[in-house]
């Protein structure tokens, strides 16, 4: 007998619950109700976003792929296949496994693609470092992320660290993987053709991770067993070895379909599988490899123990698969076959489990749900910058904005992930974009994660928007062309029409950014009920961005090369501090609205560095974004570790105020520095363009000056700058541990 | 002979093995061929590879398991004949496991994992993995490892000293490692361990080519 007690433990609503009965025409199994809970959790099912989901467009300038499990783009014979996705609330509970499990689930949905994954990126979140806490979740998650990612051999290239108090009690972690594939190498996610088998690879299942994905973990079935928590163990060897069979499996031609087991596990990929396949799926559960005794079906069925998939394999070939998979000593046993109709029927011993439509487990509710502008947003909103007083000392200002955490060097993190390995990477962790080549041809690969989620608290809608803007521009800054997005939409309940609000409003946002600069939308992944006891973390639709470089030798990186090069600000900076870094640090306000975006001029920027970059005519591009142009051009000064080079900036318009002018964030602008033989010609395409462009100063020396006339505002060593910058994270992490 | 014949051993967990291979067969345009660790005997080559990543996951003692691979009886066996061995990063934990050189690896003194260019001094260029090098030649290569803190006894690093086989130090050390050593040969001068990646600086396009002349060293001693 199934009770209500029951059913809502899992996460079923009543009127859910009413539907099963209805669609099933008698009550369910234990093991059929666990299946549906987890396929029709907001998890796997996507019920309270896929409504909203559509409008990302699918579409853009480079041919699109939108794949079961993740998306891509072609280039030419090649397929880019990548996605991103959330690894939250486990992070938050055990930092280390959390992330590590976060880094080989994106990874297996990447090479399930048949892609080869060469590259990780990641976007993180922690609440203020001055909470105990928070620094061993940073631990923690570095750590996962190293450990999982370096063992696998797949280097972490990229990412982006913001610190907030809005994250106390409910860290964000999200890792993107990339990988590459032959146009012709590309696998499904699919079951198909009666009587082909379906086989059960890799690590064995046990009781880790029952519940990831609904509220299993927090009830039992029956009575006596003990609960585990609901954190996978990661086990990247296992994971290696999976990545080399699967890719040798593949090659044989002989794999129909193959589907990673992650959220909801086998249930997810058995039904799945035969609902995208057009077919039915009969299997066995006695011959699935257990690592535990006396599991329960339902528990075999949920659990989302890592490093296992389902394959589609062609009838009578399931020898070669075998023998692949007992070379990397990894299982590989037929658990069941694809049959005509639709069903997804499971058998213990010979006794019948589950019998549903395929169709029905994975076409979980739609709901729409209400929302509403929270009554707050007048408020923040509300910022008088006549109240706001300008500082007296400006290198005291920018030191500190260089010490805060979300500014520093993170080369603490970067230096514990191997980002070298595979051979590809041309541009190191540490400028605006990471650069990986395409072996064998002449193109490479930028990619960047992006999202400053106070602006999205400020102001969803245009937040959103400079998310995709400035991931477009940090491709932009390292001579790619921007191609297509992931986005990892991380909100609070969607129950909650203020926190829904946010979220349709960041999805709107991106939507007309990506239709804008005509890039696709080619994967994803939502994580909502990120929430602590003070409230939803802020919006943060983390975009992955990846672009194409076209010829390897015009890559660019954002550090000063040369003594006695010409500096040039693209772009106009605007009177605005709303949400800026320093109104946070030096004023405690997070206040105003988000700052101006003007997406023609947003591109106009873009297209004259892209061109000039092309053309051979720059010596370095770097985006502007936190801390504004003062930290901007620190970093052009002193992020090539050995080669710092100084700057006098002695012509700036003076005509906004000087806060605003060295710290406010206005969008849309990128430092570029040049030979003075090359100036005339970036002029010429910035004409071309209607793009605003001034020479602001001059590279050379050991200092960092900004000058307004005579008037010296900021006037610090280059020693000073880069210790301040690459050491702080380093020192807030020793500190007091 | 026209070409060298490298072969690079996969154990399960290897994963610089396509790296080395890439660079010995695309950059050098030598013969290689990958060695399975099940196999118990090497042959047809001049110059085995163990190259880095994380043996059996290297969940235990690094290169503690990997040592027990049938493979390495064979690989023991071709060194003892006088063979050439070189290990890089994990390779050089296994040979240190393995016996085939003196010392141990200890995790990094700092506790993490560290991926960076280093530079490193040449100490002895009178090797066949070295010779194409000049005398003390500082070279820039990275480094990208968890136990890279090599150990070794007084006595030890004494006899080390005496036999020149101390091969590489660390300009500045990154892991703690005794004597800032970031590469010894055995006293035969035919097995090579280091912990800097000679395989990822082998490139232009990858920021240094300083790697490049080890492999290069090899090919021209055998010839």
């Amino acid at each position: 007998m199934i009770t209500s007690e029951t059913y809502r433990s899992l996460g079923l609503t009543d009127k859910e619950y009413q539907k099963i009965l209805s669609l099933l025409k008698r009550e369910p199994t234990v093991t059929e109700l666990a299946m549906f809970a987890a396929e029709w959790s907001e998890h796997c099912g996507y019920v309270s976003s896929r409504n909203l989901l559509k409008i990302l467009p699918k579409t853009g300038k480079y041919k699109t792929l939108i794949g079961e499990d993740s998306g891509g783009i072609f280039v030419d014979d090649i397929a880019i296949i990548f996605k991103m996705e959330s690894h939250n609330h486990p992070s938050q509970v055990e930092p280390k496994q959390g992330a590590a499990t976060g880094v080989g689930g994106i990874i297996r949905d990447i090479f399930t693609a048949g892609a080869r994954p060469i590259a990780s990126l990641n976007s993180l979140r922690f609440g203020s470092l001055s909470e105990p806490y928070n620094k061993y979740l940073l631990q923690g998650v570095v750590d996962g992320i190293q450990f999982y990612g370096n063992c696998l051999g797949v280097p972490t290239i990229g990412g982006e660290i913001y610190f907030d108090e809005s994250y106390n009690g409910n860290c964000l972690v999200n890792a993107m993987s990339i990988g590459i594939a032959k146009k012709n190498e590309l696998a499904k996610a699919c079951a198909f053709g009666e009587g082909n088998s379906i086989m059960y690879v890799g690590a064995s299942t046990g009781r880790d991770g029952i519940g990831g994905c609904s509220v299993l973990a927090s009830h039992e079935f029956s009575e006596g067993d003990a609960k585990r928590p609901t954190v996978q163990i990661g086990d990247p060897f296992m994971e290696k070895c999976l990545i080399e069979a699967t890719l040798e499996i593949l090659s044989t031609g002989y794999v129909l379909g193959i589907k990673d087991m992650g959220a909801a596990g086998l249930t997810c990929a058995v039904s799945e599988m035969a609902s995208d396949g057009e077919s039915g799926i009969d299997m066995e559960l006695c011959n699935i490899p257990l690592r535990e005794k006396h599991m329960e079906p339902w528990e075999i069925m949920v659990s989302e123990s890592q490093a296992r998939m389902l394959v589609c394999v062609k009838a009578g070939k399931e020898k070669a698969i075998k023998n692949i998979f007992s070379k990397w000593d990894l299982n590989a046993v037929t658990i069941g076959k694809v049959i005509k109709d639709k069903m997804v029927r499971i058998w213990d011993n010979g006794k019948i489990l589950v019998e549903v439509k395929a169709d029905i487990l994975t076409k979980a509710p739609i709901y729409d749900m209400p929302y509403k502008k929270p009554e707050y947003m007048k408020k923040i909103n509300n910022l008088d910058i006549d109240v706001v007083h300008e500082p007296s000392d400006y290198n005291i200002v920018l030191l500190n904005l260089l010490k805060s955490p979300s500014i520093a060097s993170k080369e603490w993190v970067y230096e514990q992930y191997d980002h070298m390995i595979q051979l590809n990477t041309v541009v190191l962790p540490g400028s605006d974009a990471a650069v990986i080549r395409l072996k064998g041809t002449n193109k490479a690969i930028a990619a960047t994660t992006d999202c400053n989620s106070r602006y999205c608290y400020l102001n969803p809608y245009r937040g959103a928007q400079i998310a995709v803007a400035e991931a477009a521009r940090n491709l932009v800054c390292s001579g790619a062309e921007p191609a297509s997005v992931t986005d990892c939409l991380n909100f609070g309940n969607p129950k909650k029409p203020d926190r829904y609000w946010q979220f349709k409003n960041c999805v709107q946002g991106i939507t007309d950014a990506c239709e804008f600069f005509d890039v696709s939308v080619a994967s994803g992944n939502v994580s909502f009920y990120n929430e602590n006891p003070a409230g939803a973390v802020y919006p943060t639709p983390a975009i992955g961005m990846i672009g194409i470089i076209d010829d390897i030798n015009k890559v660019c990186t954002q550090y000063f090369k040369n003594e006695d090069d010409l500096i040039i600000l693209l772009g106009i900076s605007l009177e605005e501090l709303g949400g800026s870094e320093y109104l946070k640090l030096v004023h405690e306000l997070v206040r105003g609205d988000a700052p101006e975006l003007d997406l023609k001029m947003e591109r106009a920027v873009q297209l004259t560095t892209l061109e000039a970059i092309r053309d051979g005519l720059v010596n370095s591009a770097h985006d502007l974004s936190e801390g504004g142009l003062a930290v901007g051009l620190a970093e052009c000064c002193m992020s090539n570790k050995e080669k710092l080079i100084g700057a006098v900036v002695d012509n700036l318009n003076f005509d906004i105020r000087t806060d605003a002018l060295l710290f406010g964030e206005s969008q849309s602008r990128i430092i570029l520095s040049c030979a003075e033989k090359s100036l005339n010609q970036i002029k010429k395409i910035a004409k071309k363009h209607k793009t605003s462009l001034q020479v602001i100063g001059s590279t050379g020396g050991n200092r960092f000056i900004v000058s307004n006339n005579d008037n010296k505002l900021i006037d610090l060593s280059l020693e000073k700058l880069q210790d301040t910058w690459s050491n702080a994270l380093r020192r807030d992490i020793d500190s007091s541990n | 002979m026209e070409f060298l014949r490298f072969g690079v051993v996969v154990f399960p967990g290897s994963n610089c093995d396509h790296d080395c291979f890439y660079v010995l067969n695309n950059v050098l345009k030598q013969d290689v061929k990958y060695i399975w660790h099940k196999e118990i005997e090497v042959r047809d080559v001049d110059c085995i590879v163990l190259p880095g990543g994380f043996s059996y996951g290297d969940y235990l003692r690094t290169g503690a398991i990997a040592r027990f691979s049938p493979i390495m009886q064979g690989v023991i066996d071709f060194a003892n004949k006088g063979g050439l061995v070189i290990g890089i990063c994990n390779g050089f934990q296994i040979l240190l496991e393995a016996g085939l050189l003196p010392g141990a690896m200890l995790r990094n003194k700092n506790v993490h994992f560290i991926c960076k260019h280093v530079h490193i001094k040449l100490l002895n260029k009178n090797t066949p993995f070295t010779n194409l090098y000049k005398k003390d030649e500082v070279l820039k290569i990275p480094i990208a490892h968890n136990e890279g803190n090599y150990y070794i006894d007084e006595k030890g690093l004494k006899t080390l000293k005496e036999n020149n086989q101390i091969v590489f130090q660390y300009c500045a050390n990154p892991n703690g490692a005794a004597d800032n050593i970031a590469g010894i040969i055995n006293k035969e001068g035919n097995v090579l361990g280091m912990m800097p990646h000679p395989e990822r600086s082998s490139e232009k396009e990858l920021g240094s080519q300083d790697g490049l002349f080890i492999f290069k060293s090899i090919v021209e001693w055998v010839k």
